[in-house]
């Protein structure tokens, strides 16, 4: 079985973002969350208008400025220096969340420590009291927009299964995720749990299942 | 003639009591006005609530007043930045109370202060832990959390530009809390880059109209420091 899984060649985290970005329509608005989630707009060709919300009240986030030509006033919500594209607007805090609280953004990408069967997602915390809890933006963002897809690592570092049964994790949001991209797969989340739509070449669905804890099957067509 | 400019911090920091709510505008040091910081620490008021979505870097600014003992209780959004050791340092020792907010739930609370709405209804948060002693209504179907009003007796703000009767505009994403926190404050003093003349600024383009401040005072500093 561990052989079954050492046939295939995980996605390394650059791939995992082409991957995504490739389903991003043109004409979407589209929060990504800080860390890995960042890479996806770096993989939308400049060609397809994509417009990317910071939730810190840029809408039409560009990518980073050379060094010489950096705004210092201008930052998205990881709090690297961006840049405003022809057409971008800025707004304050509360309109910038009235509109993802307010269904307007067609996709919000986060990470996340687990995904449930039924959408759950924790990616905020994971109840290590030793450090304070820092939630930034993550529930506002998972319970408003659209559609949020999870780009994750299917395991974790020790092997443990990032998607699962029930969450053991504090909860972000309640059956929020609708797909999920990992280094080894692409899933939908839907009523009957996880379905398989992709796996890296030379992964089957038992070697696939067999490092995941919630049931997996295959999408249909 | 209404003049709100002052001339000095000591001015414009005045009159801020201990055990204050205090607005601080920002998103991490971007629009985080760090010079009303110092003269507050100057000033002295002590046993504060700051209200910040996060909760200073390094040992300056904000860090600085929790630093020095000064703030009781912080209610923010994500208090780990990239270098968040003075916090860290009163959170595991006890020695400050930690108030977590979703982010767009604070700003909506803060919104909500301003405008005279007490409280209001929202999905964000829902089953979670942060839901823990709230309110839940089912409205149309959906699960909602009672989330109330979150005003301040001063805000702390920082604009690109101010005239005399305390219109303001603000620079890129320094906007961020601070237009909200504007009218969420008994009092709200302003730090501007720049003090033009009144007529100057397009009306067009004020993000924030003077009723809502009460005093500006002329920090000319330059660039902000690391995000």
């Amino acid at each position: 079985m561990v052989n079954a899984l050492d046939a295939c060649k995980p996605m390394t985290r650059d791939e995992m973002a082409a991957r995504l970005a490739r389903d991003i329509p043109e004409g979407w608005y589209v929060n990504l969350g800080i860390g890995a989630p960042l890479k996806v707009a770096d993989y939308v060709p400049p060609e397809r208008e994509v417009i990317f919300q910071s939730e810190n009240g840029v809408l039409g986030m560009g990518p980073v400025p050379e060094p010489d030509k950096i705004n210092r006033w201008l930052i998205n919500a990881g709090k690297q220096y961006v840049t405003l594209r022809t057409g971008g607007s800025y707004m304050h805090h509360a309109d910038s969340f009235a509109l993802i609280r307010g269904g307007h953004l067609d996709l919000c990408v986060l990470g996340a420590f687990q995904v449930a069967e039924n959408g759950d997602i924790a990616n905020w915390s994971t109840s290590d009291n030793d450090t304070a809890p820092a939630v930034g933006g993550a529930m506002d963002l998972a319970g408003g927009a659209r559609q949020l897809w999870v780009l994750m690592e299917h395991t974790t570092k020790s092997g443990d299964s990032r998607l699962v049964r029930r969450c053991s994790y504090p909860l972000t949001a309640l059956g929020a995720v609708k797909r999920v991209y990992t280094n080894l797969a692409v899933l939908d989340v839907g009523e009957d749990g996880f379905a398989v739509h992709e796996m890296v070449e030379g992964l089957s669905l038992d070697a696939l299942q067999d490092v995941t804890d919630a049931p997996l099957r295959m999408a249909n067509g | 003639m209404i003049n709100k400019i002052v001339q000095t911090m000591a001015e414009a920091t005045a009159g801020i009591r201990d055990g204050s709510v205090v607005l601080l505008g920002g998103f991490g040091n971007i629009g985080q006005p760090h010079a009303l910081i110092d003269g507050l620490i100057e000033q002295g008021a002590k046993d504060l609530t700051v209200v910040s979505n996060n909760a200073g870097v390094g040992r300056t600014g904000l860090a600085r007043l929790l630093d020095l003992g000064r703030v009781r209780k912080i209610v923010c959004s994500f208090p780990r930045t990239a270098d968040p050791v003075v916090f860290e340092e009163l959170y595991r020792s006890g020695r400050i109370e930690l108030e977590i907010v979703p982010q767009g739930t604070m700003a909506e609370r803060i919104r909500a202060a301003g405008a005279g709405i007490p409280a209001f209804f929202t999905a964000t948060a829902v089953g979670t832990k942060l839901a823990a002693g709230k309110e839940e209504r089912e409205i149309a179907g959906r699960k909602y959390l009672l989330e109330e009003a979150l005003g301040g007796d001063v805000a702390l703000l920082e604009a690109w530009e101010a005239d005399r009767w305390g219109n303001l505009t603000y620079r890129s994403s320094a906007r961020n809390f601070n237009p909200i926190m504007a009218t969420a404050a008994k009092e709200t003093i302003v730090q501007a880059q720049h003090i033009v003349e009144l007529g100057a600024l397009d009306p067009e383009n004020i993000v924030t109209p003077g009723i809502y401040v009460h005093r500006v005072v002329h920090v000319p500093y330059g660039e902000p420091m690391v995000p």
